[in-house]
This record gives C-alpha cells, structure tokens and sequence, in this order.
C-alpha cells in the first residue's frame, strides 16, 4: 500500500513539475501578455493540482492533509481570479492579442484561396 | 527524493518567472510573471516543508497564497484608477449623498 | 543548495529594483524580494520569522507602498550623476565596514558562537517545564522576552501615532470627488464580478485563519503579529474589492482609532495584574495558582493584545493613506 502511494506520488508529481517547467518555459517565450497568462495559468490549475495532489497521499496527518486541500483550493481560486482579473484589464486598456492578427489574416487567406460557392 | 526533484522543478520554474519579470516589456507581464513566480514560491514552501520533514511550514504556504491575491488585486487596482481607496460604482450606495 | 539558489534569485532581484526608474514595478519586485527572503528564512528553519516576512514583507506593505505611490506618483526622476557620487562613497564605506565586522562573526551555523551558548540553551532545554508551549518561539517571544515584545508593540503603537499625526486620519471627510474611472462604469460592473465573488469567498477564511494563527500561536508558528497582519490584509482585500467607504462602514475610522491603545493597554493590564499579584511585571506565573496554566493565560492574553494592537494599526494606516490619496 505505501509502495503503490509512493508510485503515485512519484507519478503525479514528476507530472506536476513538467508542468511546472513548461509554464515557465512558455512565461518566457510567449509572444504576448494573452498567451503568457495562458502559461501562468497552467502553473496554478496543472502545476499546482498535481503537486499537491501527491503530497497529499503522502501527508502523515489529517490537519496536514486539510491544509493541502484549503492551500490548493485558494490558490487555484485566488491565482486565476488575479490573472483573469489582469487579462481583463489589459482587454480595457486596449491591448491587442498578437495572435488574433495572424488568425484573421490565416483566415483571410483562405478566404481568398477557396471563396464560398454559395 | 521525489521532493528534491519536484523542488528544482519549481525553483527553475521561479527562475523563469522572475527573468519574465526583470525582461517583461509591459507592466501587466510583470503582474503576470510575479503572480506565477508566488504561485510557484506557494508551492516551493509546500513542497520544502516535506522535503525537511516539518510539514507545519505548510500554513506559510497557505498565508502566502492568501495574501498573494490582496496584493496583486491592490496592484491591478493601483494601475487602473491610480489609487487604492476609490469605491467601485458597483458597491452599496452611499449613506451620504451630496 | 537551495539556499544558494534563493540567494542568487535575490540578488538578481534587488539588482532588477536598482536598476528600474519605474516606481511600481519596483514595488512589484519588492513583494516578490520579500517571500524570496521568506523562503530563505524557511529553509534556516525559522518558521516564525519566515511567517511575519510572507505576511508583512509581501502582503501589507506592498499595499502600503502602493498607497504612497498613489500620494506621491509613480515615476522617479533620474539622478543627475555627480549628485550619486557622495551618497555611493558612503554606501560603500559602510558595505566596507559591515564587511570587516562580518569577518569577526562565527562561522554560520558553529555551535560555539556566543548565540548559542548564552540563553539559547536555558530556553530550549527548560522552556517546556518553565513556560510551557510546545513552540519555543512563543515562549521565548511573549513569555522570556516579555519586556521586549511589549517594546515592540509600543513601537507600532508609535508609528501609528506617527501616521495619525502625518496624515490626519478619519478626521477629514472626503469632499473632492474620486476620479471618474478610465473603463466605461457598467463595463466596470460586469467585469467585477468574479472578483467579487471570489472576493467573497475568500475574505471570510482569510479572517478565521487569523484566528487560528492567533490562537495556535503556542503549538505551531504564529502569533499575535501575524495574526494581526493577516486580519487586516483580509480587510484591505474587502476594500480593495468595494471602495474605501463600506469598510469604513464597517469599521468606522473613529472607534478603530481607539484599538491600538486597547490592546497595548491589555498588554499592560496583564503585567500590572501580575505585580498585583505579588510577581513581577509581566511574570505569568503568578496569575492563577498553578504557574503553567498562568503561563498561558498570560501569553493567550497579550498575543490577543499584540494581534489587536497591529491588526488596528494596520487597517487605520491603510485608511489615513487611501483616504488622502482620493
């Protein structure tokens, strides 16, 4: 039994640090504020979940493993709220996604390759 | 063991957030890049806590995950109206109406 | 290790504050400086401190740094460069100093260095016979270091003092309109909303969690000074979210005024009820007749002072400054 927590603890959280660093690697190489905070938050809702999920099957009380879920909880609440808070301040203040351009001009592309027959 | 690796993996990860922090051209990715590094820090004090044995440390983690969004609500609402006492149109009315 | 890469990350950081003329950005980096010096504190193993560092250094004064932001305005002007040359010949004077001085000290961590031979021992040997909490950071803090914990209270009594007298707090009504907000107002209110809610969610835990870092104060870490700072982050966060005046409602400026000095006056009570009783001032044992439960008592009694001393000073300060900054 210990040894099949110990499996999944290693599992989940070798899955929460790749994660992690993913989150980090694309905070660094996204190309604009949008898509940044699409990494930040996969720091809170994968990084996050996983990591605590397996300490959680390796906390040696109950107090411990309620402070786990409550830390999980708030920070999966608080952390998104402030970035979608942020993202949403940044749409007020008129900033475009760097990315929609090239959507609507992919799409216009097409649009000149195959126009509509009807 | 498992501890150990899960540590480096989060310290890398605070690494890169704050080199987004000290590069970031607008101010918002610096929010955004120093939400991510106390998300990260959160689960750094988590983590070290059972990686030294002391799982107690475990209310700093939570304090900080508190305490994290006070501030950074305090930082998005500096930098739209530019002070932090304004009441939102949202809220109660006023008892006084002038 | 990790320790070495904390540091290089705070060194990195201070360097990143140096180096910004944009104000906010450095308050930004400042709150992340602090709970990169928490952490560091953490991996010493000095729980308590790292605890006051997260909840003071990262929460409450980066508020309070953006209210003076908002008083003062968010651009540095540059220095002209031969107006750095003095102050930087002092500053590296002193860094030399500090740096000759630091020569002398033991080694980090060596057993002989006088810290650790001159009470240390006294408080981690007999503390739990003589005080009684299993946290020895308690017991040391309210209990053997009473005298000194109540100095520091008095201080942020002081500095409260201080604010009152700079500012003028709750005495100055209002009467300038607050700047029309750069949103359109009924985007403002939609896009509020699941601040709002989360807000809601998470104010009411944030204060229960004040108590219990108040009241578990003896057994983990914590106390009256986080807890206070805790309690009133959770209400900054309620006025951050609904405007300055409901909070005010909720906690009218001129009966909160009166706080701080309740709960430096309880700290005071309990050391004049113990010399009442025939100890000395602030000697717990003499509160009820079996010492260790006095010891207790006392200690639950002035955390609760120090908790409603720096709780009270926290929130009047936030309101003198945001009330100026309208």
């Amino acid at each position: 039994m210990a040894l099949l927590l110990d499996i999944v603890s290693w599992i989940t959280l070798m899955i929460g640090s790749f994660f992690c660093i993913t989150a980090g690697v694309g905070l660094l190489r996204m190309p604009d504020v949008y898509t940044r905070a699409h990494a930040g938050g996969m720091i809170d809702s994968m990084g996050a979940g996983m990591i605590f999920f397996g300490l959680l099957l390796q906390a040696p009380d109950y107090l411990i493993a309620i402070k786990l879920v409550f830390t999980f909880f708030f920070l999966l609440v608080t952390s998104l709220a402030s970035i979608h808070a942020l993202a949403q301040t940044v749409n007020v203040a008129g900033v475009n996604p760097k990315l929609a351009n090239i959507v609507n001009r992919l799409e216009k592309n097409r649009q000149k390759e195959s126009p509509p027959s009807n | 063991m498992m501890y150990a690796v899960t540590t480096v993996a989060i310290l890398i990860c605070i690494g890169m957030a704050m080199a987004r922090a000290f590069l970031g051209p607008s101010i918002y990715d610096r929010i955004l890049a120093i939400n991510s590094a106390g998300t990260c820090i959160v689960l750094f004090l988590s983590v070290l806590g059972f990686l030294m044995g002391r799982p107690d440390f475990l209310d700093i983690a939570l304090t900080y995950a508190l305490i994290n969004f006070t501030g950074t609500i305090a930082i998005l609402k500096f930098f739209k109206y530019g002070s932090l006492g304004v009441s939102d149109p949202a809220a109660p009315p006023k008892t006084k109406v002038e | 290790m990790i320790n070495m890469v904390l540091l290089m990350l705070l060194l990195a950081s201070v360097y990143a504050i140096i180096r910004l003329d944009r104000l906010l950005t450095a308050v930004l980096l400042t709150s992340l400086f602090s709970v990169l010096v928490a952490s560091i504190f953490m991996v010493l193993d000095a729980v308590d401190v790292a605890f006051t560092e997260a909840a003071v250094g990262a929460g409450v004064s980066t508020i309070f740094f953006l209210a003076a932001l908002a008083i003062v305005g968010r651009q540095c002007k540059p220095t002209p460069r031969r107006k750095i040359i003095a102050p930087l010949i002092v500053v590296s004077a002193t860094g030399c100093v500090l740096l000759y001085a630091s020569l002398d000290m033991p080694r980090f961590g060596e057993p002989l260095a006088p810290v650790h031979q001159h009470v240390a021992p006294r408080y981690l040997n007999d503390s739990a016979a003589e005080v009684g909490p299993p946290n020895i950071v308690t017991s040391v803090l309210a209990s053997y270091r009473g005298y000194d914990t109540f100095g520091e209270v008095g201080v942020v009594f002081t500095a409260f003092i201080g604010v009152l007298m700079l500012l003028g707090a709750g005495t100055r009504r209002t009467s300038i309109e607050p700047p029309t907000p750069t949103g359109a107002p009924k985007e403002s209110m939609r896009k509020k909303v699941v601040l709002k809610e989360v807000a809601d969610l998470v104010i009411a835990p944030v204060l229960i969690f004040a108590l219990y870092v108040q009241w578990h104060g003896d057994f983990g870490p914590g106390g009256g000074f986080q807890a206070g700072v805790i309690f009133a982050s959770g209400i900054f966060l309620y006025a951050l979210i609904y405007g300055i005046e409901p909070a005010q409602r909720l906690l009218p400026p001129r009966r909160l005024a009166y706080f701080p000095a309740i709960g430096l006056l309880l700290y005071a009570a309990v050391g004049i009820i113990s010399m009442l009783r025939g100890g000395n001032f602030l000697n717990y044992s003499v509160l009820v007749n079996d010492p260790l439960h006095g010891q207790h008592y006392g200690i639950l009694a002035i955390e609760l002072g120090v908790g409603i001393t720096v709780a009270a000073v926290m929130i009047n300060i936030f309101f003198s400054f945001s009330e100026r900054s309208l």
